[in-house]
C-alpha cells in the first residue's frame, strides 16, 4: 500500500466520533465573523453597526488577490464591527451579528438535489474559479490558503492532476471521514469541478486505510465519475501534509522552498474544500458553514457537527454534552498541529476542522530531560531534517547554521517532539528558529532587490 | 472562570509515550539472556563482579551529581548508570578483585560521563572508558580470564582464551595452534574463556534482535561491524591459514557484545543510517587490524573508543537526505 517515503510516526488514532453521523448545530444567538479566516490579506468589512444581514450577505470583501471574502452565516443585525479573539489567540477585526430568525439570501439554492456536472454545460474553467473566489473558499483542512489562488498556476506552470486530501491523518478528527460517507456524490462532483478549473484529466482521492468504509463507498461511487481514482494509503502521520500526500499518491517530491506543488504538476485540495466548491458552484452557496469534529476522551458525546461559521466554541461543546469537569486544554484542530485556545468564546472559522478537549492529565507536558542523541527525531522527520540539531542551533541563536541546515523546510508537523524519548520541546525551538530565519531571508531579499 | 484554567502550549499536544527509562531498561532487558549465561558459566564470580559494578556505578553517579555538581534532581533512576554498570561488569573477568571494579566504576562514571555533564554529553562510551583504564592499569588481573565453568569467585582456574590462541598463532606463524580453538558451537553458546558477559554470542544476538524488534536500535551498526569483521577475517584467512577462520573470529572475544551493545550506545554513535554504517565499518576494520597486528589480543574496545571520537565529524558529513532531493 502506498505512503510517503521519508520519516513519519503513528500516533494513537482515537477516532472516537467516527460512527457519529453529521448533525446540524443550533444557530447561535450572536455570531462573530473574524476578518482573518485565511492566509493572506485580511478581509475588509463592508457593513456597519445597525445593518441588517441575511444568511449569505457579504460582510467583508477580499483584501487582495491572496485573500477571501467573508459572508454572514446567520440573519440579523450587525451589533458592532470591532476586534475579537480568534483561534490564533490574537485580537483581530471582526463583525458581530445579533441573530434574528434564519433568513437566507434568495440567490442560494437550499435544495439537497444533486446537481451533476453534465447538468451544467455552461460552466467553463474561468467561471468555476470566479465562483470559488466569490464564495470565499479557502483550504478547509486547516491551512486556510485561498483556494482560487491555488487554481491559478503561475505563468509557465501546468497542472497535471488534482489530488484530493481525504487522509485526515490527525488523530481524533473525523469530519472529512463523515463527509465522504454522507456526501460522496457532492464531493466527487466537487472534484470534477476542480479538475475542470485547472484543466486536467486526472483526479486522485487519497484516503488512509483506517477508513475502510469510506474507501469502499468512494470507490463504488467513483465508477460513475471518469478519471477519478480512489487511492488507499497506509496510515502514517503526516500524510495529510501537502508534500507528503503528493509523494504518497504520485511518487513525486516537491523540492525545497520556494518550490510549490505545481512545480511537480500537482494541485492539492482538501475533501472539505471539494464539497464547499460543489456548494458554491452548483448551489450558489458561499462558504458559511462546515463540518467540525467535537471530541475528547472525557466528552460525553463525541460528534461531527455541521455548524455555522462564527458560532462560539462554547456552544459547540454544549451541544456535545458540555465541557467536562476534568478539562485541561481545548484545542482548535487536531492534537498534532492544532492550537490551544485561551478562551471558549472564540468563534469557529473556515479552518476549524476540530475541537479537541483534553483532560488535565493529558494536557500537561512532561519535563524535558537531556538529549540522549538516539536519533529518533531524525528518523521521524518527514522532511529529512535533523530536528535535534535545528532545535539546538535555534536555542543558541545560531541563525546561519539553522538556515544552512534547511530549517525553512520544516512543516511543523510535530513528529520530532512527539517521538522524543526525552520529551524535549524540539518544535517550540525550531519554530523560533524558522520564524527568525524566514525574517532574515526576507530582509536580505529586500536589501538586495534593485532599487526602483 | 474557566478561561483562566485552560492550559495553553504549542503543538504537538500528544506524545508517543517513549522515554529515556523505557529505552535504558529495554537495553537492560535485552542483556538478561547474556546475564543468565554469565551466571551459568561463571557462577558466584559473575554475581560478585556485576553487583559491585552496578552498585558502584549508581553510587558514583548519585554522589557526583549530588555533592560535586550540586544537582537537586537525581538521575539515577533513568537506568543509564545501571546500564553502564552491567556493561562494565560484562567486560571484566569474573575473578577481578572488588576494589579494582570500584576503581573502574569511578573512572567510567566520573571521568567517562559526569566530567562532561552527565547523560547525553559524553563523547566516549563510559563503560569502555572504565574498562580500558583498568586494562592499561592492571594488565595482568584484566587478562587472566577464568575458564568457562569455574563457578568460584576466589580461586577460579584461568586459561587461554580463543583470542589469545589466535594472536599467538599469528605471532608464531603457526597455524597448528589454531587447533586448540574451541568449536564454533562452544563459542556460540559460551563454553569458552573470556570476560563474563561476552562469552555467549547466542545470548547477545538474542538481545540484539530484541532491541531491533522493540525499535531501541536499528540494524545498521551491529550488522556493519559484524559483516566487516567477517569479510576482512575471511580475506586474511585465505591469504594465510595462520589467521583464524572468519566464523571463529566473529564469535570470539568481545566482538558480539561490542557490536550489539557498546557501539550502539545512543550518545556516542552517529545519528543517520549512513553515518552509522561508516562508523560500523570503521570499527570492524580497526578491530581486525588490532586483533591481527596490535599489542593486545582484543581490539574491540579500542576500535569503538577511537570511532567515538569521530562521531561529531561523521554527523557533520552524513546528513539525512532532504525531502525533494530524491529523484522526482
Amino acid at each position: 500500500m502506498k505512503t510517503f517515503r521519508i520519516g513519519g510516526v503513528h500516533p494513537a488514532e482515537n477516532k472516537l466520533s467516527a460512527s457519529s453521523a453529521i448533525r446540524e448545530a443550533a444557530i447561535p444567538k450572536q455570531a462573530v465573523f473574524s476578518m482573518f479566516q485565511h492566509i493572506g490579506a485580511p478581509a475588509v468589512p463592508v457593513v456597519k453597526k445597525g445593518d441588517v444581514v441575511k444568511v449569505g450577505t457579504l460582510l467583508g470583501e477580499a483584501g487582495g488577490f491572496v485573500s477571501a471574502p467573508i459572508y454572514s452565516s446567520v440573519s440579523g443585525k450587525v451589533s458592532k464591527v470591532d476586534v475579537a479573539l480568534d483561534a490564533s489567540d490574537t485580537r483581530r477585526m471582526a463583525v458581530y451579528v445579533d441573530v434574528e430568525g434564519d433568513e437566507w439570501e434568495e440567490s442560494i439554492d437550499r435544495s439537497t438535489d444533486l446537481v451533476k456536472l453534465a447538468d451544467r454545460p455552461d460552466l467553463d474553467a474561468k467561471t468555476i474559479v470566479e465562483k470559488i473566489k466569490q464564495a470565499g473558499i479557502v483550504g478547509m483542512g486547516g491551512a486556510t490558503f485561498p483556494t482560487h489562488v491555488k487554481l491559478c498556476p503561475p505563468p509557465g506552470q501546468k497542472a497535471e492532476c488534482v489530488i484530493i486530501n481525504a487522509v485526515e491523518c490527525e488523530p481524533y478528527l473525523t469530519a472529512d471521514h463523515r463527509l465522504m460517507l454522507e456526501k460522496a456524490d457532492e464531493v466527487l462532483v466537487g472534484v470534477q469541478l476542480l479538475m475542470k478549473a485547472v484543466g486536467v484529466e486526472k483526479g486522485y482521492v487519497g484516503i488512509e486505510n483506517n477508513k475502510p468504509d469510506a474507501i469502499v463507498l468512494m470507490k463504488k461511487k467513483a465508477e460513475k465519475y471518469p478519471n477519478i481514482e480512489i487511492v488507499p494509503l497506509k496510515v502514517k502521520y503526516p500524510q495529510g501534509g501537502e508534500k507528503q500526500l503528493i509523494d504518497a499518491v504520485i511518487g513525486r517530491q516537491v523540492p525545497a522552498p520556494p518550490a510549490i506543488p505545481i512545480n511537480v504538476g500537482a494541485v492539492v485540495q482538501n475533501v472539505g474544500t471539494a464539497f464547499a466548491v460543489y456548494e458554491a458552484v452548483m448551489k450558489n452557496k458561499p462558504l458559511i458553514s462546515r463540518v467540525i469534529t467535537v471530541t475528547g476522551k472525557s466528552v460525553k458525546q463525541p460528534s461531527n457537527l455541521l455548524a455555522r461559521l462564527g458560532t462560539p466554541f462554547q456552544q459547540l461543546i454544549d451541544e456535545c454534552g458540555g465541557l467536562p469537569e476534568d478539562t485541561g486544554k481545548v484545542i482548535s484542530g487536531g492534537p498534532m498541529m492544532g492550537k490551544a485556545l485561551i478562551s471558549l468564546e472564540i468563534p469557529m472559522t473556515k479552518g476549524s476542522s476540530g475541537l479537541l478537549i483534553m483532560n488535565g492529565k493529558e494536557a500537561r507536558r512532561t519535563a524535558p530531560q537531556p538529549c540522549i542523541r538516539c536519533a529518533k527525531c531524525v528518523s521521524a522527520c518527514p522532511m529529512g531534517l535533523e530536528p535535534f540539531l535545528l532545535a539546538t542551533v535555534s536555542s543558541q541563536h545560531l541563525w546561519e547554521a539553522a538556515e544552512q541546515n534547511n530549517i525553512t523546510s520544516c512543516i511543523e508537523c510535530g513528529s520530532c517532539a512527539f517521538t522524543c524519548p526525552s520529551h524535549r520541546p524540539l518544535l517550540d525551538m525550531i519554530r523560533l528558529g524558522k520564524t527568525t530565519v524566514m525574517g532574515i531571508i526576507k530582509a536580505r531579499a529586500a536589501a538586495n532587490a534593485p532599487k526602483k | 472562570m474557566i478561561m483562566n484554567k485552560l492550559i495553553v502550549s504549542l503543538s504537538p499536544h500528544v506524545h508517543s509515550g517513549d522515554s529515556i527509562e523505557k529505552n535504558m531498561y529495554g537495553v537492560v532487558m535485552a542483556l538478561v539472556p547474556a546475564l543468565l549465561c554469565s551466571l551459568w558459566f561463571f557462577g558466584l564470580g559473575a554475581f560478585v563482579v556485576l553487583l559491585t559494578s552496578v552498585l558502584s556505578c549508581v553510587f558514583f553517579e548519585w554522589s557526583i551529581s549530588r555533592f560535586i555538581l550540586g544537582r537537586k534532581e537525581l538521575t539515577i533512576t533513568d537506568g543509564s548508570a545501571i546500564l553502564t554498570g552491567i556493561l562494565l561488569g560484562f567486560n571484566l573477568p569474573s575473578n577481578l578483585p572488588v576494589w579494582i571494579i570500584i576503581v573502574g566504576a569511578l573512572v567510567a562514571i566520573g571521568v567517562g560521563k559526569m566530567t562532561f555533564g552527565g547523560l547525553g554529553q559524553n563523547p566516549f562510551n563510559p563503560a569502555l572508558v572504565g574498562r580500558v583504564f583498568l586494562l592499561i592499569s592492571f594488565p595482568v588481573a584484566m587478562t587472566s580470564w577464568p575458564e568457562s565453568g569455574s563457578l568460584s569467585y576466589t580461586d577460579a582456574t584461568t586459561g587461554a582464551t580463543p583470542l589469545y590462541i589466535m594472536a599467538t598463532a599469528i605471532s608464531d606463524q603457526d597455524a597448528s595452534l589454531l587447533n586448540q580453538l574451541p568449536s564454533a558451537f562452544d563459542m556460540l553458546v559460551g563454553r569458552t574463556g573470556g570476560s563474563l558477559g561476552e562469552v555467549s554470542a547466542l545470548a547477545l544476538i538474542i538481545g540484539a534482535v530484541f532491541m531491533i524488534w522493540k525499535k531501541i536500535i536499528t540494524w545498521h551498526i551491529p550488522v556493519s561491524i559484524l559483516a566487516t569483521v567477517f569479510v576482512l577475517a575471511g580475506v586474511l584467512h585465505l591469504v594465510s591459514p595462520c589467521y583464524a577462520d572468519p566464523v571463529s573470529v566473529v564469535l570470539s572475544g568481545g566482538l558480539m557484545l561490542g557490536a550489539c551493545f557498546m557501539a550502539t550506545d545512543y550518545v556516542t554513535s552517529p545519528m543517520t543510517p549512513k553515518g552509522q554504517i561508516i562508523y560500523g565499518v570503521a570499527i570492524g576494520f580497526l578491530t581486525v587490524v588490532i586483533r591481527a597486528w596490535g599489542a593486545y589480543p582484543e581490539g574491540m574496545s579500542f576500535a569503538i573508543l577511537i570511532m567515538n571520537a569521530f562521531v561529531p565529524l561523521i554527523n557533520n558529513y552524513c546528513k539525512p537526505k532532504l525531502f525533494g532531493e530524491v529523484s522526482r
